[in-house]
């Protein structure tokens, strides 16, 4: 196909994603809201705190890495998305999925992290370094049960290939990795949890104890880059995990109602319960959903 | 011109810092702010009604008047409907709220924070204590009027003003943001000299730069 219709595709695909991303963080809002007996944010609250972060008439920058945090977050988000194939046979949605394969797309989901650091490291106040260095240990611990449920899956299927991951599990639902391999879908349900920062695994931005942790320098259009990115990468997280473990999707309406649900384990869970603190929540992930993540490699390789 | 008068005006266009020690001043920005004008009329007009539906305010506690916040912010009268959200750094926040009276001490750290915001930002004063002092009126330590050392956008009187009293004064600062006579950041600005010379009269230990970027 030629590249710029290609790439034509690709930015639909990045527009259709973020603006899901967004929405659905507006409704996750409005459902904490419920949870806690009040009437919550319009859904489209996010959108708004964008426009109006962009529409700052002043912005503050610390150098040039404090520049390119949020470029870099952005390009993490951007390139986690773009080398995932989003719906299964579609042309449009089907990203550079060829080009890349799963490890590319694990590395772009650190990547965004550790350039953010760098960003908010610049920025000087004392409050961002410990979000980073909470975030990032965290970060490292709930990766060791998603690796060991990405080489399970990949035993399973003798490929890194996403789309022929996908294409494996089509037919029935019973070809799901969720029922041919359930323990790497535990491991990688419970590290999605941590990824996705909501409680339990919140201590990263917390806005009481270290305001708001990492972004807490970052302003006007900097925060709304951040913003955008931060919709654009859950909507990856979520189509990733679809197509690993939940049998990808073939037209838009599956994909919805599929990432919804599986967000909604994040959100059940994240209203749930209490914080941990940064060593618990650490502890927590390199017991039990690294001894499930390396039963699931046990088990696809021997039984 | 001569080369000697260009730099008289270029030093005094520039800040002084004398609160801070002559080693310490080249840690800090001596460079003056400047109005930043609206943008063109449509686009402005946009971005005033997103303004005034996405108010970030500043969760600081600034005297007795924070307490009125907490409800305002849980279930009971849950101000995220409108559109409101805490924000922890000031960096992100666009309203700063007073929480009743400033004392000395007080109002040195509400001024860093206001500076420290990014424009537009407003301000709402909460209490009779920051119109005229209130029950402190003749307190040696709390100053009397806000808006001598910060421009105020809107007042709520009472003592202490109910959460429904804050709401309307929201709704109030939305019709002002709204129909754009919301500029406290340039006329911060326009008036620089006068502002300072207010807030140094009353702040004795003047330890930090005179504008905090």
């Amino acid at each position: 196909m030629n590249i710029g219709i290609k790439i034509f595709y690709a930015a639909i695909s990045v527009v259709v994603a973020t603006v899901y991303g967004l929405t659905l963080g507006g409704i996750v809002r409005k459902m904490y809201a419920r949870v806690h007996g009040r009437y919550g944010p319009p859904v489209w609250q996010l959108f708004l705190d964008i426009i109006k972060n962009h529409g700052k008439r002043v912005g503050i920058s610390h150098g040039i890495m404090y520049y390119l945090g949020p470029v870099f977050r952005l390009a993490g988000g951007l390139g986690t998305y773009l080398f995932i194939p989003v719906i299964y046979g579609s042309v449009v949605f089907s990203n550079f999925s060829v080009a890349g394969d799963l490890l590319l797309v694990m590395y772009f989901i650190f990547f965004g992290q550790l350039g953010m650091a760098l960003g908010a490291g610049e920025g000087g106040h004392p409050y961002s370094p410990i979000g980073i260095a909470r975030g990032l240990a965290q970060m490292t611990t709930f990766e060791v049960p998603f690796s060991l449920a990405v080489i399970a899956v990949a035993i399973q299927y003798q490929t890194l290939n996403i789309t022929t991951i996908v294409a494996a599990q089509q037919g029935s639902f019973l070809n799901w990795t969720l029922f041919t391999n359930p323990f790497a879908v535990i491991a990688a349900m419970i590290s999605l949890l941590g990824m996705n920062m909501h409680s339990p695994f919140s201590i990263v931005l917390a806005p009481q104890e270290i305001p708001i942790g990492p972004p807490i320098e970052m302003n006007s259009s900097f925060l709304a880059t951040l913003q955008t990115n931060r919709g654009l990468f859950t909507a990856a997280k979520l189509v990733l995990f679809m197509n690993l473990f939940f049998g990808g999707a073939t037209n838009i309406f599956i994909m919805i109602a599929k990432t919804f649900l599986i967000y909604l384990s994040s959100v059940i869970v994240g209203a749930s319960f209490p914080r941990f603190r940064p060593e618990q929540s650490m502890r927590f992930f390199l017991k039990w959903p690294t001894i499930i993540g390396i039963i699931s490699i046990v088990f696809i390789a021997y039984f | 011109m001569e080369k000697k008068d260009i730099n008289e005006i270029e030093k005094k266009m520039k800040l002084a810092n004398e609160g801070l020690p002559e080693k310490e001043r080249i840690l800090f920005s001596d460079v003056r702010p400047s109005t930043v004008g609206p943008l063109n009329k449509h686009l402005e007009q946009f971005v005033n009604w997103v303004r005034a539906r996405s108010l970030w305010l500043l969760a600081f506690g600034t005297g007795c008047g924070a307490m009125e916040l907490r409800p305002l912010m849980t279930s009971r009268f849950d101000m995220s409907r409108f559109g409101i959200a805490p924000r922890p750094t000031p960096r992100q926040a666009s309203v700063f709220v007073i929480g009743g009276y400033a004392s000395i001490k007080t109002i040195k750290r509400i001024v860093r924070s206001y500076e420290q915001m990014q424009g537009p930002k407003f301000v709402l004063a909460l209490g009779s204590c920051t119109i005229n002092g209130g029950m402190y009126y003749d307190s040696y330590n709390t100053i009397n009027r806000l808006d001598y050392y910060i421009p105020v956008d809107v007042y709520i009187a009472g003592c202490m003003p109910r959460p429904e009293a804050l709401i309307a004064g929201f709704n109030r600062l939305k019709e002002k943001i709204q129909a754009g006579e919301c500029d406290g950041m340039n006329k911060y600005v326009e008036n620089f000299d006068w502002y300072k010379k207010n807030q140094k009269q009353i702040i004795k230990d003047w330890n930090m730069p005179d504008y905090n970027w």
